[in-house]
């Protein structure tokens, strides 16, 4: 830098403000009087200027140190709109040549960069890496890295139903398992019920407005009893867009007792909600009265593959979204089975979509055995009635023994 | 004394290259393939007669060649060349009763082995994850290709109950794709950038065209009646598929890939008929238990190989994320061991992360 020179505040005898073409006299003045020194070119002090002085606009562009230094051309197109003022052309003509009087301060152009050495970038990068991925941070970074090629190479496999369960595992549980564990702070009981390899169908109750129970007990499984839990959705789920994909990617398949049975032979832990509508619909005024449990094609499909019946009842999904009215006339238009109004949605727009904060209790019963009935029981709408009944009546009455032990919704 | 073979459709690709892979088989005799138009390319050994199967002609060439097994491969997907959808129809239905009454009538016939296509289950939400081939669509179809094949295997089925004594194989394939194959999904997956039903991601199943001729010699030199589900092992989705392919995807409402589909198809680009759109909103899985316990057949090419031999031969004109990410892993030093699943990501409770912005250099 040059030597300093004191300023007076004044219009320095030139009238007022800046009209649009002509700088305000004080920005004139702020740009200094003319010198008679010689100044150094300014590539000399380029480097080690702070980079405040800095047009912000070219804060953007890349670090090049061969650009860095030079001198501002008066022909550049940043530095030719600033030219207009006839003494800052003056300036920054005769700071290349060196024998101007005035240092030139406000027209230099530098990169915000050019001031900071690599090492140091290389330093803050490292830092910020092992903030984020932790002490092998080299390690997780090209292990993320090859993840993420994977992805979009598509070098990847799903099975027949279009599970993906590496995105599954990655994203959905993940985003899945803050909600479950901060949010609703789900308590599971009896996760010894589930078997550790083989099918086996996990029967519950279903509540809550939105299938947000299927989701938790989907990440409950999978964090307690280490298998993924196969879900069977209605056709609603595989008819909309966007839910559709994500359901097939995540697992789930279409409750048909065809796709039922597929899934129980290949063993796996297929999970059922045999209410549906009704149970997921029901207004708060009924919550924990479990609805009619579908025709018991849940029974007939294990009872053919002979897998175990694994009741669940799940106590708190109720009160996420109080269902206190319906729109029927709207839903028969959207083709949906009803469109739910609770008493944050729709007064409070997106903000009643947030689930009220209710404490979860997850029960898993003991396991009802299917294999010890002959063959085409099945068959028999009678005995496929019973184990149905058997199944809700399990769950209804530990419901009722969840909801005595429950302290208070949200506790 | 070998089999005397008559194959229909030849002068498309695929039928002429199955009639030329029957006829290097020593099992059989004589290949003769029948179409309206002579076939474009190199028959080999087989010998061609210009008969069209919609006319009676047909019969009389069954009867004067001894014709003993039938290959019927000329039930059509697409207009294409032949005219329009009333050609097509014609061509598919006409052509095979013609052709199945013809049968009927020559005592010599004693093999039929008709190429049918698994898109005569449908597409739709309410679709199980796997067709068996005793299930019904869930939605008969209305018009289009899909009801032509519903009526030809009616017809195909009608003409079995009345020759009992004649051994009919029903082959429903599932989309043939490989590097030579014109077909309504192959070209859609050949335009340069691939328009997709947004947030649907159908599950896609494929039959490399080797397996395609492979199939159709195995049925016809093995005696083995019914209906057989004929795919490649596994599925793929279709986003992974067009990320294998390294194509860009434009996602689009249905309605607007329908009608994005019918100008392309006046542009003779691309087809997209409804049922083809309705395929690329819910996929179709078949399963194929019964082609490999009682047809005793197994491709050799999975769904996913059959994917990657078609797209080397396809110009790449995406992948431009890919380059990136190879990039950067060249910037970081070689890992010892990779693991082939990434680990869990820990609960969140056990997550014991660093203060942020803890030390600060």
């Amino acid at each position: 830098m040059g030597d300093a020179e004191i300023i007076p505040i004044g219009t320095r005898g030139r009238p007022g403000r800046g009209t649009g073409t002509q700088p305000s006299s004080a920005a004139r003045g702020l740009a200094g009087p003319p010198r008679r020194r010689s100044t150094p070119p300014p590539g000399e002090d380029a480097p080690t200027d702070s980079p405040d002085v800095a047009d912000p606009s070219e804060s953007d562009n890349p670090p090049s140190p061969e650009e860095a230094p030079q001198p501002p051309a008066s022909d550049r197109p940043a530095a030719s709109d600033r030219s207009q003022d006839p003494a800052q052309a003056q300036q920054t003509r005769s700071g290349q040549d060196g024998a101007d009087p005035r240092p030139p301060t406000t027209t230099e152009e530098r990169h915000p960069s050019a001031g900071i050495p690599v090492g140091d970038w290389l330093s803050a990068f490292q830092h910020a890496a092992r903030e984020l991925f932790g002490e092998e941070w080299e390690g997780q970074l090209a292990r993320f890295l090859a993840f993420l090629r994977r992805r979009v190479t598509g070098d990847y496999v799903v099975d027949e139903y279009g599970f993906d369960a590496e995105v599954t595992q990655r994203f959905f549980m993940a985003a899945l398992r803050p909600i479950a564990q901060k949010w609703f702070r789900i308590e599971v009981r009896g996760i010894e019920n589930i078997p550790a390899d083989g099918g086996a169908l996990v029967v519950s109750n279903h509540s809550g407005t939105v299938p947000v129970d299927g989701l938790m007990t989907m990440v409950s499984i999978h964090d307690h009893a280490e298998r993924f839990l196969r879900p069977l959705g209605a056709d609603l789920v595989f008819r909309l867009p966007v839910v559709n994909a994500l359901a097939r990617k995540g697992g789930a398949t279409l409750a048909c007792q065809e796709d039922a049975e597929r899934m129980l032979r290949g063993g796996e832990l297929v999970g059922v909600w045999p209410e549906g509508f009704k149970g997921i619909g029901k207004p708060y005024a009924e919550r924990y009265k479990l609805q009619r449990f579908g025709r018991g094609g849940f029974v007939s499909a294990a009872l053919r593959t002979g897998v175990p019946i694994v009741p669940l009842s799940v106590v708190g999904a109720e009160e996420i979204y109080p269902l206190v009215g319906n729109v029927p006339s709207l839903a028969r238009l959207l083709g949906v089975p009803y469109i739910p109004i609770t008493p944050l949605f729709p007064l409070l727009g997106p903000l009643g979509l947030v689930p009220l904060p209710s404490k979860w209790l997850l029960e898993f019963g003991e396991p009802i055995r299917t294999d010890e009935f002959e063959d085409g029981a099945a068959d028999d709408p009678m005995l496929v009635f019973n184990v149905t009944d058997q199944v809700r009546e399990t769950i209804q009455q530990t419901l009722y023994t969840l909801l005595r032990q429950r302290e208070s919704v949200f506790r | 004394m070998g089999k005397v073979v008559l194959v229909t459709g030849v002068s498309r690709d695929l039928g002429r290259r199955s009639a030329r892979s029957l006829a290097s088989d020593p099992a059989v005799s004589r290949v003769i393939g029948v179409d309206a138009v002579p076939p474009r390319g190199d028959i080999g050994e087989v010998s061609f007669v210009r008969a069209d199967i919609r006319t009676p002609v047909i019969a009389k060439v069954i009867a004067k060649e001894d014709v003993d097994t039938v290959v019927h491969m000329s039930v059509i997907a697409t207009p294409g060349s032949a005219g329009g959808r009333g050609t097509m129809k014609e061509l598919n239905v006409i052509g095979t009763m013609q052709l199945l009454a013809a049968c009927q009538r020559a005592p010599s016939v004693r093999d039929v082995v008709v190429k049918s296509t698994t898109t005569v289950y449908g597409a739709s939400s309410r679709d199980p994850a796997m067709f068996t081939e005793d299930m019904e669509p869930r939605r008969a179809p209305r018009a289009g290709y899909a009801k032509d094949v519903a009526e030809v295997e009616g017809y195909v089925r009608g003409f079995a109950r009345r020759r009992g004594d004649v051994r009919v194989t029903l082959l429903r394939c599932a989309n043939v794709v490989g590097p030579h194959v014109q077909s309504p999904l192959t070209s859609y997956l050949r335009l340069p950038v691939v328009p997709t039903v947004a947030g649907y991601d159908p599950r896609l199943q494929l039959l490399h065209e080797d397996d395609l001729f492979a199939v159709l010699h195995h049925a016809v030199t093995h005696e083995v009646a019914g209906t057989f589900n004929v795919a490649g092992d596994g599925v793929v989705m279709l986003s992974q598929a067009l990320r294998r392919l390294r194509r860009p995807t434009l996602a689009l409402p249905g309605f607007a890939v329908g009608s994005l589909g019918s100008a392309l198809r006046s542009a003779r680009v691309a087809d997209f008929s409804p049922e083809q759109v309705s395929f690329l909103t819910y996929g179709r899985g078949v399963d194929t238990t019964r082609m490999r316990t009682e047809l005793g057949f197994h491709p050799v090419r999975s769904t996913a190989e059959a994917l990657t031999d078609f797209g080397a031969t396809l110009p790449r004109t995406g992948g431009r994320a890919e380059r990136l990410l190879d990039g950067l892993a060249a910037a970081f030093p070689e890992q010892g061991e990779t693991p082939d699943r990434p680990e869990p990501l820990r609960p969140v409770d056990d997550d014991e992360r660093r203060v942020p912005g803890g030390r600060h250099g």
